[in-house]
């Protein structure tokens, strides 16, 4: 664990992001976040290879990728929106439709897995309410899901809450890190 | 490709000579030996996923995929050996374990590669025993079905629409073995050329809607011919169940069509079912138009014709060689000929040149304008008070009765007895484009030879067999017995057609003497991105 | 260092010396620490010169693969009139390796350094450093240290003031193990599906945007800036046992081990004292039972094996595995070896892209037939099906993660198959060893 980046990167306001799912859409790349395309357009000799980075902004934005996303991106780089949904339906990180205020993912691939993964998910289902993997708790505060590697195996259990990266999770310290989230 | 060098190898046991940069499985084709594959298709970019074609070639630690792998000089390959054959049993067997094996309903059954290559070299029983995988059929608009589970995601499909048809339309959705095809809600395959899908698709996953439960591929009989719908002249097989056309698919032609055709040329084929037609040889009595035997009738329209002059209006569907016994009619007595066409959006298959649905929606107005005939869009506007009217395969639609009045004495030498003929004195049935035989010549001047798919109804008999018969009977030409003749002597009349004949034709077609040199290209297959 | 442990007296401590110096991220810190001495050096250097320092060093890729970098660098013609692109492959996905997040995470601008570095040494001017989407963390600091070095010159327009131009830019990824594979990260980078691509055409001939491109991973890179400053032969005399694989190599160590975390050691280190002694063992009152020492594609070692193995590229070939990407899972005997690889089959079948038909449809089948035996539900028959499911998922497909996948089950059962036929007999597994305390 690194304490001193707990809390410190930026989480989207999450919050917003329920209202975003019944509200009629509204484009994202207007403004600053249209500039911040741009900007990233320059990083490339193709205007396709801005698609993850545009995606991650709309994510960043409404919290998901709603079809009406994958218009306003495809529009954007010249692209249609089957291709745009086919990349979009191939990594796993984008969300299609809406989820909990809080995103929790628990690494469950094999080194967490002999190291009491499935403890640290069955906790989580627990202690949030939400039951069952994928579901949204009643209070729309959390979704949890298991994902494959995190890529931080030496501190099993691994557990993402949105953009935040927590280290060596255990069943005893759920309750401590919900207490946490506002 | 003249100066590309040349590459010897040998592919089971054959010695192959192919051009520096031939892929193995081409190169086995030329020496007439078939690798089984999926995912490959001449048209389209290779993508080398199914894992079908994989051959051992000598010295190489791994199988190779041959349709990616390109021939090298003294390269030993093996298609049917054992570790080739081990190979491609397994990825039969793969691709079949989460298939529904629905074989008895499903439309592909009999035309499917799945089937055949499971036939011809897959395991008798499947090791699976878990569950399979479903996803419901879904429609994707214009002609086509998906049926994914019976899907290969051999992506052909996805390819033709970013690659050929330049508008990504389906995508693969998902990844890993929930990889499924898909399209964007609301975005449908309405692309002018996007039931070509169904045809690239080897199994029975993308189905035509319009062919639906209408026949087992056993069932039909299949015909080289020609696509009438437009100047394009696509080759098409055309296909028939008991006598009705109930198909046409592309027949590849690198100088036309490459592999494909356009839907609307495609799905328009009923016209050729017609039921209401002019099936006896008519002469007009007392009582209007009777009944009566081939040969009066022709008679009687000679005597019509006999020192008159002739006005042909004349379909632009009718073939090389009746617009050519046309013109025999109308220089008889110095008479003239007209035809009109229908119009509308022209529709090009981007990834290929020159590949377009034509604004002209006819066969072969090209011929017919070579042959003498006049394009107008008044197409009895030239006709002379007292003149002997032809309508010769013209429905007259949208022409009324009082603009045929002028004319001196009417023929009818149609399918279909146009209603603004009503004061015709002879009426002489004739097949229609799928009965008969001939040639057309395309918008680019190519002729084209297409061949009866269907028997003609009650006494029809061919125009061009008609139109012979007329002429004998008015002194001024030999009756033929074959429409070979009436090309051949055609061939000898019009310096355009010099040299052709039906043999050279083949089922390729040939250019004219005159025409300009330019054709289609095949899209040519490029290694993946 | 064994990072988050003090470092170990057997370490050599070249990549990871800064792990936990919180000050080493900022530039300031990591010039404080020589930083960017060696890039100046290169930028005076002319890059053929780079490309023959990195060969003689004998460097070879950390990703998993182990192709000399020198040679690969070696590939990019000069002068060919062609863009170049330099990929640094960030997407660390392999399960069990964790040490490019160390590397980005505590010493983000050595990678940027690094990915300058090569980029000058192959003629590129724009490198992308491709992080998996998971990595938020190495990713804030990645790009902070991008906008540092863009501020001060360092890289840019104008390099050091060189006038060579080096754009680094940072590109994130979204949930996707198969774009680790260098042509997936490709056709990720342009903004299509991580599908494999066929080689040939291979990266130095059309790589990222159909360019010429050289893909490294992020301790290649890094391992650049070090061999410059202290020359070739400084890198090539570490070296333990097999003077083919030459330096330090990053071991990241996971699993049921008294003290998991990075370790860095010289090649050819004997992995038995890695295990024992730098790791700490096994957990209390347990025995080691197994280990898989190169992520989840290399085959799995028993302990036979793994503890007469010298730690480096054909020592780990010589005990029966692969160095692979230097994930060391260690696997001790209150674990069923059936549940493990089953959870990596399904890992595989997770990942696999979909593309070719073995892979797609021999990843989910092998890990249903795996779950059942591990769930009491298999036949003895199944294990024959397995072998010959892998053995059609072996060297058939475009990429190897179908390989990947038959790896386990096939080191699996061949090694441990007592314990598939023990719950194929209904008996169910139980720890060798009660007496945990």
């Amino acid at each position: 664990m690194t304490p001193d980046l707990v809390g410190g990167l930026e989480s989207p306001d999450y919050a917003s992001h329920d209202r975003a799912a019944h509200e009629p859409y509204t484009p994202v790349f207007t403004g600053a976040v249209k500039h911040e395309l741009d900007e990233l357009l320059t990083h490339y000799p193709t205007k396709m290879a801005a698609l993850l980075p545009a995606l991650w902004i709309v994510q960043r934005e409404r919290g998901w990728v709603s079809e009406e996303g994958m218009v306003e991106v495809a529009g954007f780089l010249e692209l249609t929106p089957a291709y745009v949904k086919g990349v979009v339906t191939f990594y796993t990180m984008y969300h299609q439709h809406p989820v909990g205020k809080y995103f929790i993912q628990v690494c469950t691939t094999s080194p967490c897995g002999i190291c009491g993964a499935e403890d640290v998910v069955k906790a989580l289902l627990r202690h949030t309410n939400a039951g069952e993997l994928g579901i949204t708790s009643q209070d729309g505060r959390f979704t949890v899901i298991e994902v494959e590697c995190l890529g931080a195996c030496g501190f099993a259990t691994p557990v993402m809450v949105n953009e935040e990266f927590i280290e060596s999770m255990t069943p005893e310290k759920v309750p401590e890190l919900l207490a946490r989230l506002p | 490709m003249v100066d590309a060098k040349i590459v010897n190898l040998t592919i089971e046991g054959r010695s192959v000579s192919v051009p520096e940069g031939t892929t193995i499985l081409e190169a086995a084709k030329t020496a007439g030996i078939l690798i089984p594959h999926y995912c490959y298709h001449p048209g389209l970019p290779i993508a080398g996923v199914c894992r079908m074609c994989l051959v051992e070639v000598e010295k190489a630690p791994k199988l190779a995929p041959s349709c990616a792998t390109t021939v090298a000089e003294g390269q030993v390959v093996r298609v049917h050996s054992e570790k080739s054959l081990d190979a491609r049993k397994g990825v039969l067997e793969m691709l079949l374990i989460n298939h529904p094996l629905d074989c008895p309903i499903c439309d592909q059954s009999g035309e499917c590669e799945l089937q055949d290559y499971t036939y011809q070299e897959g395991r008798n029983d499947s090791r699976y025993r878990e569950p399979k995988r479903f996803n419901p059929a879904e429609d994707f608009g214009g002609d086509v079905i998906y049926v994914p589970n019976r899907c290969i995601l051999c992506t052909r499909c996805v390819r033709f629409m970013d690659d050929v048809a330049h508008e990504p339309t389906l995508n693969v959705s998902e990844r890993g073995d929930r990889a499924l095809i898909g399209k964007f809600e609301g975005k449908d395959m309405t692309h002018p050329w996007a039931a070509n899908v169904v045809d690239l698709c080897p199994v029975g996953a993308l189905l035509s809607k319009d062919f639906l439960n209408k026949a087992r591929a056993w069932e039909l009989d299949r015909t080289a011919s020609i696509c009438p719908n437009c100047t394009q002249g696509c080759n098409v097989i055309m296909e028939t169940r008991e006598n009705q056309v109930v198909r046409m698919r592309p027949r590849p032609n690198e100088n036309v069509n490459a592999f494909f055709m356009c839907d609307w040329g495609r799905l328009n084929y009923r016209w050729m079912n017609e039921k209401s037609r002019a099936e006896h040889p008519m002469v007009r009595g007392k009582n209007g138009l009777v009944a009566t035997n081939w040969e009066a009738a022709i008679s009687a329209a000679a005597r019509v014709l006999n020192g008159k002059k002739a006005f042909i209006a004349a379909s632009p569907m009718l073939s090389n060689e009746s617009l050519f016994l046309l013109t025999q009619l109308m220089q008889a007595g110095g008479g003239s000929g007209t035809f009109r066409v229908t119009e509308g959006e022209e529709a090009p298959l981007p990834g290929v040149e020159d590949l377009a649905l034509r604004r002209e929606r006819a066969a072969n107005v090209y011929g017919a304008e070579k042959l003498g005939f006049k394009k107008t869009k008044d197409l009895l506007g030239g006709l002379g008070q007292g003149d002997v009217l032809v309508i010769a395969g013209e429905d007259l639609a949208g022409i009324d009765a009082s603009a045929v009045a002028r004319a001196g004495d009417v023929i009818v030498i149609s399918s279909v007895l146009p209603e603004a003929a009503g004061k015709a004195s002879v009426v002489l049935p004739i097949a229609n484009f799928s009965e008969e035989e001939g040639t057309v010549t395309n918008l680019r001047g190519r002729v084209q030879r297409f061949t009866q798919a269907r028997q003609a109804p009650g006494e029809t008999r061919p125009s061009w067999l008609v139109l012979g018969d007329l002429l004998g009977a008015m002194g001024k030409q030999a009756n033929f017995f074959l429409p070979s003749e009436v090309f051949a002597k055609l061939a000898t009349s019009n310096p355009s057609f010099a040299g052709l004949s039906y043999d050279s034709l083949g089922f390729r077609g040939l250019p004219l003497v005159d025409a300009p040199p330019t054709g289609p290209k095949a899209p040519i297959a490029v290694a993946a991105r | 260092m064994g990072y988050p442990h003090h470092p170990h007296p057997r370490e050599t401590t070249v990549l990871s010396k800064h792990f936990g110096e919180a000050d080493a991220r900022t530039l300031d810190g990591w010039k404080k620490r020589g930083g960017y001495k060696a890039l100046e050096k290169a930028l005076g250097m002319q890059p053929v010169d780079i490309v023959n320092v990195v060969k003689e060093s004998g460097l070879r890729g950390r990703g998993g693969a182990g192709f000399p970098t020198g040679l690969k660098w070696s590939f990019m013609k000069p002068g060919d009139g062609k863009p170049h692109y330099l990929c640094c492959n960030a997407d660390e996905s392999e399960p069990g390796t964790f040490k490019d997040r160390e590397l980005m995470r505590w010493t983000p601008h050595a990678l940027v350094e690094g990915c300058a570095i090569g980029a000058y040494a192959i003629g590129a001017e724009t490198a992308y450093v491709y992080i998996r989407g998971e990595f938020t963390e190495p990713l804030h600091w990645m790009e902070q240290a991008v906008k540092e070095a863009y501020a001060a010159g360092i890289i840019g327009k104008n390099a050091m003031g060189t006038g060579k131009r080096i754009d680094v830019h940072v590109h994130r990824g979204a949930g996707a193990y198969i774009c680790g594979e260098e042509t997936a990260l490709m056709e990720s980078l342009e903004g299509r599906r991580g599908n494999p691509r066929i080689k040939p055409p291979f990266p130095a001939v059309s790589g990222v945007f159909g360019k010429p491109t050289t893909i490294n991973n992020v301790e290649t890179l890094i391992a650049a800036a070090p061999i410059l400053m202290n020359g070739g032969d400084w890198y090539k005399k570490m070296s333990l046992s097999n003077p083919k694989s030459t330096g330090t190599k990053l071991f990241s160590v996971c699993g049921n081990v008294q003290r998991p975390g990075t370790y860095e050691v010289v090649m050819g280190f004997p992995f038995k004292e890695f295990l024992y002694d730098l790791c700490g063992g096994p957990l209390h009152g347990r025995k080691f039972k197994a280990v898989i020492p190169g992520g989840a594609s290399v085959p799995i070692q028993t302990m036979e094996e793994a503890e007469g193995t010298l730690m480096d590229y054909e020592g780990f070939v010589a005990g029966g595995s692969m160095l692979g990407s230097g994930g060391v899972i260690v696997i001790d005997d209150a674990q069923p070896m059936v549940t493990v690889i089953a959870r990596l089959a399904r890992f595989f079948a997770h990942e696999s892209c979909g593309q070719c038909t073995q892979c797609r449809e021999g990843t989910a089948w092998t890990t249903k037939i795996v779950e059942r035996i591990r769930d009491g539900e298999g036949t003895i028959e199944d294990l024959d099906t397995l072998l010959d499911i892998a053995e059609q998922m072996t060297g058939k497909t475009i990429c190897v993660l179908s390989d990947s996948c038959a790896v386990p089950v096939v080191s699996g059962i061949k090694k441990f198959r007592g314990e598939f036929e023990a719950l194929i007999q209904g008996r169910r597994f139980h720890p060798v060893t009660a007496a945990v305390a």
